[in-house]
């Protein structure tokens, strides 16, 4: 492993394997995940976010511990991407009292506050207004933290993000704005629904910056953020960073997406984005083969130790389900 | 003691928590040095604690809701003000589906320390988009809390505990309170949640109001004690947490409830009450629980028709006549 080399993209080595590391352990996570759902381990339905792991792990790896995230109902690569742990996350996707929400939340509202994970809202847009709130926080409490808010290209066309685009533009919040433009909302094609060429044109409207990027690219997507966070920490205000990726499978685990061309599909899987980071990372000897395998496995381990975990955990007491509506018991 | 009016209560119980606690900040449309809130309960405050701490915002209610949620969660007090209860519909996405269910869903680790102020109520001629009383709704979504100060006493005592608990607040302010008066304690003072206030004794029947309509109780009240008629009048000051005991203990003493509330009928306040008492003190009632409300419309605007569907005295009168029959 050859961590000083730098790459051609001028990024150090080390970081580039992070990347690679990262968006291997969302993948291998979410693999095993989909097999558990298979055999009716997990209930309640998923919706994976193979396929986009360049744009979570692009953006959060420029992120510090104390920075926040908000996340959408296709949550998973986001907390792994801002270092929530395996065996709590895997354990909340089973329903079990060791998960992150004790066994209350579930695949759709994964949060580690501890690490800055706001916590996975699962109506759509509903996560752009809480992330101006946590922005507005930073800013009054005289923090330089920055806040990393994802949705999708669905979301773009919700009021929520006008109102809150608006807010952060005008109050120059701490705030990066994230959108996943996987090119479908559910089965809608973003070009039935938006007469615009990119959702970063919509920055201009509200005064900020908006840069579209190859969302399948772990290193333009790490660039373009790294920008964003420097701007949003020095105080300068909000971005819209708009990444442009592509989902492999359904909108949810019962989703065959038949709505996408075969083409279509067949082109972006020759752009994935594990794929492509491996192949730079080797061809720039970064990694040999054999040092990538090696990851893969550690990887692969660690994510059947989570499985383990979270298999043999217990589900939660079913008076449980009557605590945490408040705070304090009335 | 001194004398202030509802509107004055609230605005030294804002000021109060903004110079005890600098976490807490007030976020709303029209509420900082300009126009000082709709109803002028931020009087004062920017000049006071300056603009970064009395808020003015755009006209995006989701998003004054949804920043403050997002600010509860990170360290702040916040406490938002939406110039009127009807608006909150423009913001149920961020009550009903984040504050409400936050604490809860992410398995305790976050907290949502939130107070949503809205003046609301019917009476100003103000048709269908500014007169509606909506606690009822809120009443039925876990996680929230929810105050209905009648008087400037009990406004001020409540909207501090609401900014110091730690669970999201619904605090609804009736604009036709506002004006009112009450003596003020120079003093600091609290108002626990979930403690009724009964507002006059009364051996004869058990009224339950809430709000502009403890007002009106308590005339008739007056008015009958002359005709020998004791009535009790419990205001419930909170209806999440409601205190049960304070009125099942009332209704077994006087073996009667009389509901007057001014909400609509179906699904309201008193649907709730009545369903309490049918459920756990049945068997002390004498005669059948009463519900005076508003009708299932919205509010008209022409004062004859408005004042047609307030619950009024002489509605309130019938209703003590029946139940006593």
């Amino acid at each position: 492993m050859s961590v000083d080399i730098p790459s051609t993209s001028g990024i150090e080595g080390k970081t580039l394997i992070h990347l690679f590391e990262k968006m291997l352990e969302i993948r291998r996570f979410e693999e095993k995940v989909w097999d558990l759902f298979g055999r009716n381990l997990i209930p309640g339905t998923l919706h994976l976010y193979i396929g986009e792991e360049a744009t979570a792990v692009g953006v959060c790896v420029n992120l510090r511990v104390d920075d926040y995230i908000t996340s959408t109902h296709r949550g998973h690569g986001h907390c792994i991407a801002k270092e929530a742990r395996l065996e709590p996350m895997m354990a909340e996707l089973l329903g079990k009292k060791t998960g992150y929400c004790k066994g209350k939340g579930g695949s759709m509202h994964v949060a580690d506050a501890s690490v800055g994970i706001l916590g996975a809202t699962a109506v759509v847009g509903s996560g752009i207004p809480i992330a101006v709130g946590a922005g507005l926080s930073c800013k009054m409490r005289k923090t330089d933290q920055v806040v990393a808010c994802f949705f999708g290209d669905g979301a773009s066309n919700n009021g929520t993000f006008h109102e809150s685009l608006n807010m952060a533009a005008i109050w120059k919040l701490p705030i990066v704005f994230v959108c996943e433009n996987n090119l479908y909302a559910m089965g809608t094609r973003i070009s039935n629904v938006t007469a615009i060429d990119n959702i970063a044109q919509r920055a201009i409207a509200y005064g900020m910056p908006g840069v579209t990027v190859d969302g399948n690219d772990a290193v333009a997507v790490f660039q373009a953020a790294r920008g964003a966070v420097e701007r949003a920490r020095k105080g300068e205000g909000p971005t819209l960073l708009e990444c442009q990726t592509y989902r492999h499978k359904g909108h949810s685990r019962f989703d065959p997406a038949t709505y996408r061309p075969q083409e279509e599909v067949e082109e972006w899987m020759k752009r994935d984005p594990i794929v492509r980071l491996r192949k730079k990372l080797t061809e720039e000897q970064i990694l040999s083969e054999e040092e990538a395998g090696e990851i893969d496995k550690r990887i692969i381990d660690e994510v059947e130790a989570a499985a383990g975990f979270a298999l043999g955990s217990s589900y939660p007491e079913l008076e449980e389900a009557l605590e945490d509506v408040f705070v304090r018991a009335r | 003691m001194k004398e202030l009016t509802y509107v004055q209560a609230l605005n030294e119980a804002l000021r109060e928590e903004m110079q005890r606690d600098e976490r807490v900040f007030l976020i709303g449309e029209d509420i900082g040095p300009y126009w000082e809130g709709a109803f002028k309960v931020t009087k004062g405050l920017a000049n006071e604690f300056g603009v970064e701490r009395v808020i003015d915002t755009p006209i995006s209610e989701s998003c004054i809701v949804g920043a403050a949620v997002g600010a509860a969660m990170t360290g702040m007090r916040p406490v938002a003000e939406i110039m009127f209860g009807d608006l909150l519909a423009l913001a149920m996405d961020q009550i009903i589906n984040q504050a409400a269910k936050i604490h809860y869903m992410f398995g305790g680790q976050l907290k949502v320390p939130l107070v949503v102020r809205a003046p609301f109520g019917i009476g100003r001629s103000m048709a269908a988009h500014h007169s509606q009383s909506l606690e009822a709704l809120f009443m039925h979504i876990p996680g929230l809390k929810i105050a209905v100060p009648s008087t400037a006493y009990d406004a001020k005592g409540l909207l501090k505990t609401a900014i110091r608990d730690d669970d999201p607040v619904m605090f609804f302010e009736h604009k036709i309170c506002y004006p009112t008066k009450s003596l003020i304690p120079e003093e600091e003072y609290l108002i626990r949640f979930g403690e009724a206030d009964v507002k006059r004794e009364g051996d004869d029947l058990t009224l339950v109001a809430t709000s502009w309509m403890v007002h009106k109780a308590l005339k008739v009240a007056d008015q009958l004690a002359d005709n020998g008629i004791d009535i009790e009048i419990i205001d419930p000051r909170t209806l999440v947490p409601l205190d049960k005991e304070t009125i099942l203990q009332s209704v077994k003493k006087t073996g009667r409830l009389l509901i007057v509330e001014e909400d609509c009928k179906t699904c309201g306040v008193g649907a709730e009450i009545s369903a309490i008492v049918a459920e756990e003190a049945i068997d002390y009632l004498e005669s059948p629980i009463i519900r005076i409300a508003e009708p299932d419309t919205p509010i008209p605007f022409s004062p004859i028709l408005e004042n047609y569907v307030i619950p009024n005295e002489e509605a309130i009168i019938k209703g003590v006549e029946k139940i006593l029959s």
